[in-house]
């Protein structure tokens, strides 16, 4: 079975919710629509306050290179256009609409019809992914279109479907490829079409052997895809650990997957690339795991872009009483939510309820320098050097160190026996040595 | 004596004589003409390397004091005048006389006046919960206390407050080097002018907010009214992004500003008590003295 040969650990898995099929989530009476939405530059609103807007209508245009648009998610009127508390606490600013029915743009086909025949026009593909405001639905929301046009003299090869879902408890992914296998092929097949490659492989772990069966055989009708089951490992939904571990090839450090010739998308971002192209449907909703031990119904919802947490919590059955924190994401790389009003962003992948007693950080304790951390880290890097670095402000020693290389994943932190916050100090002294290098490049 | 032991011990005291010869006329070669005065100038310096002149290190000051031999934009805040004044006659120049300042904490969100809303539980660094949150009180402006002043302080000189969770800076040991301006991610540390009696007016906000959502998360944020901008006699006091700065240059201590603030940010330290007028008890913001280091 195939893996990445460096580093990893396995967390416990806790799928909960892996045999939940996608419940629609009933449309809420408010939404509200943060208008930076992807990695890059915040989009600029287009709508003013009374405004009536139906869904699927742009709110907001990205207008840089790396930004993207946001559409409404529902019909109604714009109530008013003020800051909203993220994730942090801190305020974004956001698009508030109250709902009144259900009317959808024009040309948006709502039809479940499958359809097959693609464009073969690699402009119009790009523009239209450009225009719906796909972005990548792994967590990071980096402008799909960006992805697809290849700068001169870099040529892909491949393209790579990430399908791992290496996070536990995570299975919205899951969920996705068992339910829209079909679309979400002609999906990867649209990607490729602009990429002008023609083999895709669709990585997944092997702790979803139906999501394998299901989709290799849909794939035997298409020449050119295929599915690569893989060892269950965490991070391998990394982009550079999916490319080692299914083409053993290594990304160089500082560089993108193209430089290998990759382009790496979620299985998200792949039908959510079918819908914008094939059925002229915007990104306003996607699929999130609402799960958690103590939660009385973990399910895998379709939620519209701008609902709060809190109406996620309440179909799941409300929030438990020992509930300790509430995740946005995996509990790997999740972050805590500050409160629950926080809307959910074309990045949320779950909401996960941790128990009070399991959600506690342990007190840090000195570090014993038993190297499970070096063990652990994917990337071959020495985390506690880092961290130490870091805590003592070393940047320029750090940056030798190759800390811009640190991926965030955790797993250091996650072997600590000492419970020291590796990666809080690693994040930090990244940005520091961020800013740093930043300065240099301007004298 | 054995003739092998004589010419041993000649041919190495040969050798001997050769390298010193040699060594010498290389030393010449390559001496290093220093100033005399930089080792004069760094004995009078205090020798802490804090960092406070803006310069790596005291012998990187003093070098550069001998070398530009012009005090006006060079100052050391740790010695304060009377360093500055031995240096100046060393080097037969004229010294400024600078008002000696000390560091002043710009946020009054204690955990009484800022209550905690939400646990902060990731690496003890205000940098860092600085970048995640926007801190345990709600207020994005405010001093997380988590004490990367205290660490980066090398006079020992500022601590967190156990009751308060806010930092606190000795009036004695404060040499204004501004460490700690610089370390704070929310620049809410300040160099002020430590003033006469080191007595001192400033406001002890920084939150930019508007009037509701700040006093929302705390109850004695400055909630940019301009009562104090319409009572300051000598128009010390500026408003901007619904925040009011005194300005220390401007500002004659007059107290005219405190009592008028509705939310009590305006801070006095070590003023004598006021006389309470009758009819309106109550109206005291005096902080307390500092004592402990």
């Amino acid at each position: 079975m195939k893996t990445f040969k460096l580093g990893g650990v396995h967390p416990e898995e806790n799928k909960i919710s892996a045999a939940e099929a996608i419940e629609v989530l009933p449309l809420p009476a408010k939404v509200c629509i943060p208008v930076s939405q992807s990695l890059g530059a915040p989009s600029k609103v287009v709508v003013e306050k009374g405004a009536v807007v139906r869904t699927g209508q742009i709110i907001a245009k990205g207008e840089s290179f790396i930004s993207s648009n946001v559409h409404s998610s529902v019909s109604g009127k714009v109530t008013k256009i003020d800051d909203v508390i993220d994730t942090s606490g801190y305020k974004r600013q956001a698009v508030y609409i109250d709902v009144e029915g259900d009317e959808w743009e024009e040309g948006i086909d709502r039809s479940p019809e499958i359809i097959h025949d693609i464009l073969p026009d690699r402009d119009t593909i790009i523009r239209k992914i450009n225009e719906m405001g796909v972005v990548g639905l792994g967590g990071a929301t980096f402008p799909s279109h960006v992805k697809l046009m290849v700068p001169d003299g870099k040529k892909a090869e491949y393209l790579l479907i990430n399908g791992v879902e290496c996070e536990p408890y995570l299975t919205s992914d899951h969920r996705l490829m068992l339910e829209r296998g079909e679309e979400m092929i002609i999906g990867v097949k649209i990607l490729m079409k602009a990429l002008g490659v023609n083999k895709a492989f669709i990585g997944i772990e092997k702790n979803k052997q139906d999501a394998i069966v299901h989709l290799s055989v849909i794939c035997s009708k298409h020449p050119g895809i295929e599915v690569v089951p893989l060892k269950v490992k965490y991070p391998q939904g990394g982009e550079k650990q999916l490319i080692k571990a299914v083409l053993n090839r290594e990304v160089p450090s500082g560089k993108l997957p193209i430089e290998v010739g990759c382009v790496v998308n979620n299985v998200g971002t792949a039908l959510a690339v079918y819908e914008a192209v094939q059925k002229n449907k915007p990104l306003i909703d996607r699929v999130v795991t609402v799960t958690g031990k103590s939660v009385a119904k973990p399910s895998n919802l379709l939620v519209r872009i701008g609902t709060p947490v809190s109406a996620l919590v309440e179909f799941a059955g409300g929030l438990p009483e020992d509930a300790g924190k509430v995740i946005s994401g995996g509990p790997m790389m999740g972050k805590a939510l500050t409160s629950l009003d926080v809307p959910v962003v074309k990045g949320t992948s779950g909401i996960l309820i941790m128990k009070g007693a399991e959600s506690k950080r342990a007190a840090a304790l000195n570090c014993i320098r038993c190297g499970r951390c070096i063990t652990a880290c994917p990337m071959g890097l020495e985390p506690v050097l880092l961290a130490q670095l870091s805590e003592n402000q070393l940047f320029e020693r750090a940056e030798k160190e190759r800390i811009m290389d640190c991926i965030e994943c955790g797993s250091c932190h996650y072997t600590c026996p000492a419970g020291r916050p590796l990666l809080d100090y690693l994040r930090l002294g990244k940005n520091k040595t961020g800013i740093l290098i930043r300065n240099r490049g301007k004298k | 004596m054995n003739e092998t032991v004589l010419f041993a011990v000649l041919s190495l005291s040969a050798i001997g004589v050769a390298s010193a010869v040699i060594l010498y006329f290389v030393a010449q070669k390559f001496k290093v003409i220093e100033d005399p005065r930089i080792d004069v100038v760094n004995e009078i310096l205090p020798g802490a390397n804090c960092g406070g002149c803006g310069l790596a290190g005291c012998r990187a000051f003093a070098e550069e004091l001998v070398k530009t031999g012009d005090l006006s934009k060079l100052n050391c805040p740790v010695g304060g005048s009377d360093t500055m004044k031995q240096i100046a006659s060393v080097l037969g120049l004229e010294a400024e006389e600078k008002e000696p300042m000390i560091a002043v904490v710009r946020c009054n969100g204690s955990r009484i006046n800022a209550p905690q809303k939400v646990i902060f539980d990731g690496a003890e660094s205000c940098a860092f919960a600085h970048a995640l949150s926007a801190g345990e009180s709600g207020c994005p402006n405010g001093c997380l206390g988590l004490g990367d002043c205290v660490v980066s302080c090398k006079f020992d000189a500022i601590y967190i407050s156990p009751e308060t969770g806010l930092p606190v800076v000795s009036d004695e040991k404060c040499v204004a080097c501004g460490a700690c301006v610089t370390a704070c991610p929310r620049k809410i540390i300040e160099l002020r002018k430590k003033g006469k009696k080191d007595r001192r007016i400033f406001v002890s906000c920084v939150n930019t907010e508007k009037g509701g959502p700040a006093k929302k998360n705390c109850s004695v944020a400055c909630i940019g009214c301009g009562k104090c901008v319409k009572e300051c006699p000598y128009d010390a006091i500026t408003m901007q992004n619904n925040l009011a700065y005194i300005d220390y240059d401007k500002c004659r201590l007059c107290r005219k500003c405190a009592p008028v603030c509705p939310t009590g940010a305006i801070l006095e330290t070590n003023f004598p008590l006021r006389k309470e007028k009758p009819g309106e008890p109550g109206t005291e913001k005096v902080a307390e003295p500092v004592t402990a280091g």
